[in-house]
């Protein structure tokens, strides 16, 4: 079965776009693949607009690190309040020495053991700037016309993750600064601006690293840490087993030491910025991956950065990620070297890529194994019923229950993009889809539902379980749940 | 590096709806000698400091390698003796009962094949069983289960493999068709809604209809009768900080050993804890490491309890995937390294002892002059247990559960009854 243009519009829309909304796979059917290509084409495609409300992050940090300081000023207050009232209890309790045992014991319990405030303390501001980072992810993904610069954003902050456990109030902040300008741009340039970003440099733990021979590395006891530099080569440039060693780490890390962030209680103007400190800087040349750099303080860094990116096993592991990411787990190795030929001819310009990706024969393939990662899955379905104005937490909720909490990934390495890693959950989003279902049914025409989210991709068996259903709730289940819908 | 670790309350982990089985084979040949063995493995993702938890005290250079960081059986929080060479992180002690009690095996300076310093790749040859990263999708353990010989229906419902969380284990991935229980707070769908699905599946996308109808079976099973589960973590609800890392390892190993217990339930499990990625302030005693040691040690001692009589013949492997440096970092942590420990828990086997070649710890005897070298290929241990345990076959131990591995012999004498 070929499919016709609607088919084809439906497929570029779960695929590579975040899942049709109600009428959008009419409103590319005449051109998918240019519809594909006039959305990163746009300009400022794939970035957050101006938003009054999301700080940037060296100010985050200030901000989160005046709270937890202002919080901690007010619980030490209320402590001592609490010792005083104890003492003079204590003291009224000696005057009245004729008071018996009883008494003495009902006194103490009467001392509340702790505050029991009335309302809800306000949740700690890195926690509020999270959230808010969240909605706007959440409300561009809801709002884009199909989705495809999201996506590429999406897959990128995953390629160079951080964890919002170790950086709450900067993983938002990293994300709108450090990739989505570059998600269209050159990969020199996010490179640099992940590995220079403070998010980046206090989770990979670069930011307390020490050259042994800087000043700083003699006169403390405090020294080198590997982690950046060799998830940088392992992760993020070169990939893993491309030929580098350990040699080769230990030098990057000497390299980026001094690679840091300006500290919060410090400097309340520039706190949280990155900086480059030559006292932890280890002097010297190194030679890292079979090129030497002389000693030029973070220039040294940025040249290494320059050529990792420009190394042709970086095209290769970058190819190879974009490709399993869309197409498929074992992608067609005819469209890594494509796209990693691209790569390589354009130094990296990732709308040439983008572009080669989605003009690429092998990625249209009718076969779809890929089964949506679960916040792919989950926008797709609040899409699908045209919703655009989502709560936010309980879609946080849900990320975290199927396994992809929101800029939590278990490791450096990201979330999988593997078929294997998400299937078993499969179970848990039945129950997401019945919980989501029950709520939103009343806005949709079960009659009409497969064709505004499918077209032309749902089954005949689809169809019939869908229309078979008992209930709207259940319908929306069902379709939600259907293979079609699952998989992109 | 951090994991993220959710708290659910035993009751949400009870009323889980994601419940989901594999449907494996009985062990034919260890059901013919009148044994029902158990077999969980516990993937500790990160790479454990294994010095850190049990340290060669006796090795005259281990102070100068570690400093003041180095654990003593004479220092503020002594360590746990285990012999006159090693002592146990004082953070253990329920291992240390049970290693007393013959019921604990320490394997020391042991590593996968695997020499590189990726978590990714190493965790990948430590589930998969192959020699080299990233080769197959499927894990030793998935692929033991499916050489044994079944017995046939005697237990309808068993020899399930058993995975905790929403993404699973690769060790219990395969071909034996593998199902993951997670926790969940929401409202279950209904029986019906899922069996049109599964109707759906059937019709046009059977390895969904696999997933999804291993569900079924779990639900059966949920309701048949509740589950008895001792409450390790010492209290319920959501706990900051540390009881919570301490309340979840304890419930997700004690829910796992509870369903491994039952007469009609799986006989082999995996489950994976995160966190021992310690490259700053690693605090071995009373640090981020100690605090993780100790909640794993709550976990053992859940696992042992809710195991109740089935303790007698279970063996849980405690594995990961290298080992740190030998040396503190410039932070006052450790790097990726290679030797490391493993354990080997439960009442079939004949513990009390560490097995180790000791490599020494001068900066000759290091692996490539950093870390601990391994002088135990895991596999050996691990074919040990799958070969006396389970009864898998030398041949399919060597073949298609750790190919490429006839040179590693499996490791004999593990077991009290082999």
């Amino acid at each position: 079965m070929t499919l016709d243009p609607k088919g084809v519009a439906a497929l570029a829309l779960h695929r590579f776009g975040l899942g049709p909304r109600p009428g959008s796979i009419n409103v590319i059917a005449s051109d998918p693949r240019g519809a594909l290509l006039a959305e990163i084409d746009r300009p400022g495609a794939g970035q957050i607009g101006h938003h009054p409300e999301l700080l940037a992050s060296a100010q985050a940090a200030r901000a989160a690190y005046e709270d937890r300081e202002a919080r901690q000023a007010k619980q030490t207050l209320a402590q001592r309040a609490q010792k005083e009232a104890e003492r003079q209890k204590a003291m009224a309790a000696e005057a009245g020495g004729d008071m018996s045992m009883e008494a003495k014991a009902g006194a103490a319990m009467e001392t509340p053991a702790a505050p029991k405030p009335e309302v809800r303390p306000e949740p700690p501001l890195a926690q509020q700037i999270l959230r808010k980072e969240a909605k706007a992810r959440i409300d561009a993904a809801l709002g884009a016309e199909i989705g495809f610069a999201d996506r590429l954003a999406w897959f990128w902050s995953n390629h160079f993750c951080v964890n919002a456990d170790k950086v709450p109030a900067l993983a938002g902040g990293y994300e709108r600064e450090a990739i989505r300008p570059h998600v269209l741009g050159r990969f020199a340039d996010m490179l640099l601006a992940a590995e220079s970003h403070p998010a980046m440099l206090f989770y990979l733990d670069n930011s307390s690293s020490i050259g042994p021979n800087s000043t700083a590395g003699i006169n403390r006891s405090r020294g080198l840490n590997e982690n950046l530099a060799r998830e940088i080569l392992e992760l993020h440039t070169l990939g893993v087993r491309s030929g580098y060693t350990q040699d080769d780490v230990t030098r990057f890390a000497y390299v980026l030491t001094g690679w840091t962030i300006i500290p919060v209680a410090n400097d309340p103007e520039r706190g949280g910025q990155f900086v480059f400190n030559r006292r932890l800087h280890e002097p010297g040349p190194q030679q890292v991956v079979g090129k030497t750099y002389a000693d030029g303080g973070a220039e040294q860094g940025r040249a290494v950065l320059g050529d990792l990116a420009r190394h042709p096993a970086t095209a290769t592991h970058v190819a190879t990620k974009l490709a399993r990411h869309f197409v498929a787990d074992e992608p067609p190795p005819a469209l890594v070297e494509r796209l990693a030929k691209v790569f390589r001819d354009t130094d990296g310009d990732l709308k040439q890529v983008s572009k080669a990706l989605v003009t690429a024969p092998e990625a249209w393939s009718e076969q779809r194994p890929k089964l949506k990662r679960p916040a792919e899955w989950i926008i797709a379905g609040l899409r699908a019923v045209g919703i655009t104005d989502a709560d936010v937490q309980r879609m946080l909720q849900g990320f975290n229950l199927l396994g992809e909490p929101l800029w939590r990934p278990p490791a450096p390495k990201g979330f999988s993009d593997e078929q294997g890693a998400w299937l078993d959950g499969l179970a848990l989003r039945i129950d997401i889809a019945s919980q989501f279902a029950t709520r939103v049914a009343d806005r949709i025409d079960p009659a009409s539902i497969v064709d505004l989210a499918l077209g032309p991709l749902a089954s005949s068996e689809t169809r019939q379980t869908v229309a078979r259903a008992e209930s709207r709730a259940q319908a929306l289940t069902l379709l939600l749940m259907s293979p079609e819908f699952q998989r992109r | 590096m951090t994991t993220c670790l959710h708290a659910y309350s035993r009751r949400e982990l009870l009323l889980g709806s994601g419940v989901l089985f594999a449907w494996t084979h009985l062990p034919k040949l260890a059901r013919a000698e009148g044994r029902d063995p158990r077999v969980l493995v516990v993937v500790l993702r990160g790479a454990l400091d294994g010095l850190a938890m049990v340290a060669p005290v006796g090795d005259p250079d281990w102070v100068a390698l570690r400093g003041d960081k180095a654990l003593l059986v004479d220092g503020n929080t002594p360590a746990l003796r285990l012999d006159n060479f090693f002592a146990l992180n004082p953070a253990m002690p329920n291992l240390h009962r049970l290693y007393a009690a013959g019921q604990a095996t320490i394997v020391h300076a042991a590593a996968t094949p695997y020499r590189e310093r990726s978590h990714f790749d190493g965790q990948d040859v430590l589930e998969s069983g192959l020699t080299k990263p990233g080769a197959v999708d499927t894990g030793w353990l998935n692929r033991a289960l499916a050489t044994l010989a079944p017995e046939g229906r005697v237990n309808p419902r068993g020899g399930r493999a058993f995975a905790v969380g929403p993404v699973t284990p690769l060790v219990v991935r395969g071909p034996a068709p593998v199902m993951s229980w997670s926790p969940t707070r929401l409202q279950p769908a209904s029986d019906d809604t899922v069996l049109r699905l599964i109707d759906l599946y059937r019709h046009t996308d059977p390895a969904l209809a696999q997933t999804l109808e291993g569900r079924m079976g779990l639900i059966e099973m949920t309701r048949a009768e509740k589950m008895n589960l001792i409450d390790a973590a010492g209290g319920q609800g959501a706990q900051p900080g540390i009881p919570r890392i301490r309340a979840y390892f304890a419930e997700a190993a004690g829910t796992a050993a509870a369903y491994l217990a039952r007469p009609d339930g799986p006989r082999v499990g995996a489950l994976a804890f995160g966190g021992w990625d310690t490259h700053i302030n690693e605090g071995a005693v009373g640090g981020q490491l100690g605090n993780l040691l100790g909640a794993l040690d709550g976990a053992i001692a859940a696992i042992e309890g809710n195991m109740r009589d089935a303790w007698h013949e279970t063996v849980v492997m405690v594995v990961t995937e290298f080992g740190r440096t030998a040396r503190i970092n410039g932070n006052d942590g450790t790097d990726h390294g290679t030797g490391t420990v493993a354990l080997l828990l439960g009442g079939a086997l004949k513990g009390g002892r560490v097995v180790a070649d000791w490599p020494g710890l001068k900066p000759a005897n290091l692996f490539e002059g950093r870390d601990l070298k391994p002088t135990t290929d895991l596999r050996a241990v691990l074919k040990g247990v799958l070969k006396d345990h389970l009864r898998v076959g030398d041949e399919a131990l060597a073949a298609s559960v750790f190919p490429g591995s006839e040179a590693v012999k499996p490791l004999g004498g593990l077991l009290a009854s082999a």
